[in-house]
């Protein structure tokens, strides 16, 4: 996927001269947040379980090294393979030789954010193999060759008209703008997909140390289809998704509905574990773990080690008052939001996605409702010290804060500068108190006045009353 | 309460400085009131969350032992800001552990408040008295909110004023947009953010909008402005002061 | 090599020690205790009440819920609960459960034992336990439960002995433990209701690609 996280402003400026997006982001903003809150209510240990899946993954992420030993011992012990994959070329090629040996002409698709961190789909179609999405959001979206926008509900940035008109082209029935209808229509023509798949790709929410086990959370079960009608499943993991025992996936389990949909629990959880066990008259007779680092082995160590706490439930972008006024597509990349700022310089590079670490005003939300209390504004706030240590931070911004930096530890040059700026403003402003216009400050007073100061600084007229 | 006339420092907070005095005038009535000595230190300016925020490490801590420094001495440190208090809390990150520096710096922290907060567990709000009548409502400053846990404070401190019926907002604790920089490195989002923040407020059928923070004010009180809106806006102290007699942030007379 | 790549860079980022002794022996303690970690006092209820919960969680979650008193009575009903609803064709699981069922034979409805395949109309499986913190179903896979019958019908019916509801999650993966030796089965269906999908303009549709109905017989005593 080509990033286009440089050029934030203008898609930012786009997306929010687009009525329709800003249509479909309403559906957004009166959603997920609130049922979130209604479900936190229910259960007054949320907290406490949050401060729990915290300890937890700190604990993880220090031994996580000894649990995916563990874990692949045990896929091994139930008749999978596990494959190591440290680039996402790495894991492109794997999965595509999984898919050649198996003669595989298309494969179904449970919804994964991994496989568009590594770009999968045009890579498997340009090889040969035609991979097709299964869950509704991320079907409608390959029909219209477009991207999420957001990592649990893909397809938010759409409206029923335009998947109306993406069923309507693509299946050449006629056209219907009823939700009902249109998953219907949905749900008909994968069917002969879901069985026709020679492998089934998923990705997984969590693995289990203890047991060699993947689960996937999903609503639709299209997952549930996609890993047990082919003959070999494929899931594609990243690597900081272990977790050591069944207890400690369910304590996330506990968090990861209540935090992203507010739903008390996700309909369908399962767990795979291994191919298909004799006498067993259905599921895959292959199954492959694919592990992908793609620079979270580098993050280990590091002062991002908490954002691999991340279990990407998307509540920090369902409460994001940036993400909700653009939408996801304006990040430029794979994951938005303020988990995806966090990630995306990391995997594409700091001078790629510089801005989107400063596109956050700090109000902290995030944090606020993280499940596992990663604390996002601090790390976006490292991502700037990097920026800035590396010159990349654009120059005016540079000598501005140089200039300002230098009166700010002058107290006396300080004073003098505060007082000018303050009699200048106060004189732009004249009688009315407010000014809408000032010379070099139109990023503000094109879209609000200038209050003007109330009268002559603080510091002066303290030292007038001379106290 | 306060022991007998302990010594508190006034953090000024740039934006006070600069653009309304009567705050941090106000801020030093309510801590005499309280029963405190205010002093305020010469050698003060801005709390460096700009250059923090900005990456600029380096920059930052210059600020921070320079403001070590000015404070060193007072019982407390009290400032009409969450955002610039909530900076001063965060000076340990800039020191290594070990440095000496980090130590003064977590010292600083374990004294520094904000006004509201620390009124509201050192005065006696039965002291509280002011004229101001009105529909207020308040929008809850993200650092202070979030970083201090600033929220019932002003809510306790105003209901003691009778003239105040509190409206609340829808979202009351969603970001103004302005964010520090933010608003003018990202002018089109941050006016978004403004814009549905003025809403909300329009929508209250308050007559003043307060808040503890001057970053928040200036924003909300010049988006308000820009699009007629005809609410007043005012720092929570000037109501608490009884000194809302002078024009409201960008306003130009005293109304009728 | 990939793995070994992976491996040193985790291992420097940790500073890991030449002696890991310590590190090992705290991932095994982990993994042995299989200790749980904090049960929301919601799924801690006396038996009657734990119950109470699993209906209504169930029904939240928009599962339809039959109460029986007798395992006599589960033929007749579901007899009764496929003639309304015009249900003619049953795919069934072979577990001992279902297999002890004496169809009444009363002729309408055809029951037939296998996988399920696409078109089916309906499928009966058992449970194997229920979790009555979300109305949850457990169900895994083995010679006579095939997965598909889970999720490629239409509509799902599901027996449910309420002797079998436990409180947490935690209870039901003991039980599963006991039950199959401590090695995992292949798969592990947890399943809260009807497949569903908010995926266009966020408006919750039912039956996305799971079954559009699940039916759940809940049969009280033994």
């Amino acid at each position: 996927m080509q990033i286009k996280s440089p050029e934030f402003k203008q898609n930012a400026r786009i997306a929010l001269q687009d009525a329709n997006l800003q249509r479909a982001l309403g559906n957004l903003k009166a959603g997920f947040p609130q049922k979130r809150a209604a479900a936190v209510a229910r259960l007054p240990e949320f907290d406490q379980l949050r401060d729990e899946a915290r300890d937890l993954k700190n604990h993880i992420l220090e031994h996580l090294d000894l649990y995916l030993e563990e874990f692949e011992k045990n896929v091994v012990a139930n008749g999978g393979t596990v494959h190591w994959c440290r680039t996402a070329e790495d894991a492109r090629k794997k999965i595509l030789e999984i898919c050649k040996d198996q003669d595989a002409k298309t494969v179904t698709k449970g919804k994964s954010m991994v496989t568009e961190e590594i770009d999968l789909n045009d890579y498997l179609e340009k090889n040969g193999v035609t991979p097709v999405e299964t869950d509704l959001g991320e079907y409608i979206l390959q029909l219209r060759k477009d991207h999420p926008s957001h990592i649990i509900a893909p397809a938010i940035h759409l409206n029923i008209e335009d998947v109306a008109d993406a069923f309507h082209e693509h299946h050449k029935r006629p056209k219907s703008n009823d939700p009902a209808h249109l998953m219907r229509e949905a749900r008909e023509m994968l069917r002969k997909h879901f069985v026709a798949a020679d492998v089934g790709i998923t990705g997984a929410n969590f693995l289990v140390a203890e047991t060699g086990s993947t689960i996937i959370c999903t609503n639709e079960g299209n997952g549930d289809l996609t890993q047990t009608l082919p003959k070999t499943h494929i899931v594609v993991s990243s690597i900081e998704k272990l977790v050591p025992t069944l207890e400690d996936m369910t304590l996330f389990l506990r968090l990861l509905a209540r935090s992203a949909t507010g739903q008390e629990f996700t309909v369908y959880n399962t767990l795979s574990s291994g191919p298909r066990r004799p006498g067993d008259q259905d599921g895959p007779e292959n199954f492959h773990v694919v592990l992908v680092d793609n620079g979270r082995s580098d993050m280990v160590g590091s002062e991002f080690q908490e954002m691999l706490r991340c279990i990407r439930c998307s509540a920090c972008m369902n409460h994001c008052p940036v993400y909700g006024a653009v939408g996801g597509h304006s990040y430029g990349w794979v994951y938005p939001g303020p988990m995806g700022s966090v990630l995306t310089p990391q995997m594409v590079g700091i001078e790629n996605a510089g801005l989107l670490p400063n596109a956050s005003t700090f109000c902290g939300k995030c944090e606020e409702v993280c499940p596992v209390r990663i604390p996002l504004p601090k790390l976006m706030r490292h991502w700037r010290d990097k920026e800035y240590e590396k010159h990349l931070s654009p120059t005016s911004v540079r000598s501005g804060l140089a200039l300002w930096s230098f009166f700010a530890t002058r107290p006396k040059l300080y004073r003098l500068f505060a007082s000018v700026g303050n009699r200048f403003l106060r004189f732009k402003a004249g009688k009315k108190g407010r000014t809408s216009k000032l010379p070099l400050a139109s990023a503000w007073t094109d879209h609000r006045d200038m209050p003007a100061p109330s009268g002559k600084t603080f510091m002066q007229q303290w030292k007038e009353q001379n106290r | 309460m306060a022991s007998p006339r302990s010594r508190v420092g006034l953090f000024v907070t740039c934006l006070a400085d600069m653009f309304r005095p009567e705050v941090a005038f106000a801020s030093v009535k309510l801590l005499e009131m309280a029963g405190f000595d205010v002093e305020v230190p010469e050698r003060q300016t801005c709390c460096g969350q700009p250059a923090f925020n900005s990456g600029a490490r380096h920059d930052s801590a210059a600020i921070a032992r320079q403001t070590i420094e000015a404070f060193d001495g007072f019982e407390y440190v009290v400032g009409p800001s969450g955002s610039c208090i909530g900076m001063l809390h965060h000076y340990p990150e800039l020191f290594a552990e070990g440095d000496p520096w980090h130590q003064r710096a977590l010292d600083l922290k374990s004294r520094a408040f904000e006004i509201t907060s620390f009124l509201a567990q050192h005065l006696d709000m039965d002291k509280l008295s002011s004229s101001f009548k009105g529909k207020v409502t308040y929008h809850d400053s993200c650092s202070g909110l979030r970083e201090l846990g600033v929220k019932r404070q002003p809510r306790e401190l105003l209901s003691k004023i009778p003239g105040v019926q509190i409206c609340e907002m829808e979202e009351s604790e969603t970001c103004c947009g302005f964010g520090g920089t933010f608003c003018v490195k990202y002018p089109d989002i941050s006016n978004r953010m403004v814009g549905n923040k003025s809403e909300n407020i329009r929508a209250t059928g308050a007559d003043t909008l307060l808040a503890g923070d001057l970053g928040c004010l200036l924003n909300m009180a010049g988006k308000l402005k820009r699009e007629g809106i005809d609410i007043q806006a005012r720092h929570v102290v000037e109501i608490l002061a009884d000194m809302a007699s002078t024009p409201a942030i960008g306003e130009a007379e005293k109304r009728s | 090599m990939s793995k070994a790549d992976i491996f040193n860079r985790i291992r420097g980022g940790l500073h890991v020690p030449s002696d890991d002794s310590a590190r090992r022996a705290a991932v095994k303690a982990r993994l042995d205790a299989r200790q749980r970690n904090l049960i929301p006092q919601r799924a801690q209820l006396p038996e009657n009440e734990r119950l109470r919960l699993f209906i209504d969680m169930a029904d939240e979650a928009a599962a339809e819920l039959i109460e029986l008193h007798s395992a006599a009575e589960l033929v007749g009903t579901i007899e009764n609960w496929a003639q309304e609803n015009g249900i003619a064709h049953l795919v069934t699981a072979s577990d001992e459960q279902i297999k002890s069922l004496d169809w009444s034979g009363n002729g309408t409805l055809v029951l037939e034992e296998r996988v399920a395949q696409v078109g089916d109309e309906a499928s009966l499986t058992s449970a194997f336990c229920g979790i009555a913190e979300t109305g949850t179903l457990m169900l895994y896979s083995g010679q006579e439960s095939p997965t598909t019958l889970n999720f490629l019908p239409d509509t799902h019916l599901v027996v449910l002995r309420a002797s079998t509801i436990v409180g947490p999650y935690e209870d039901a993966w003991q039980m599963l433990r006991q039950a199959t030796d401590g090695s995992m089965p292949r798969t592990v269906n947890l399943i809260t209701g009807p497949s569903r999908s908010a995926d266009i303009e966020q408006k919750l549709q039912m039956g996305a690609h799971g079954p559009r109905r699940l039916v759940i017989f809940l049969l009280h005593g033994e």
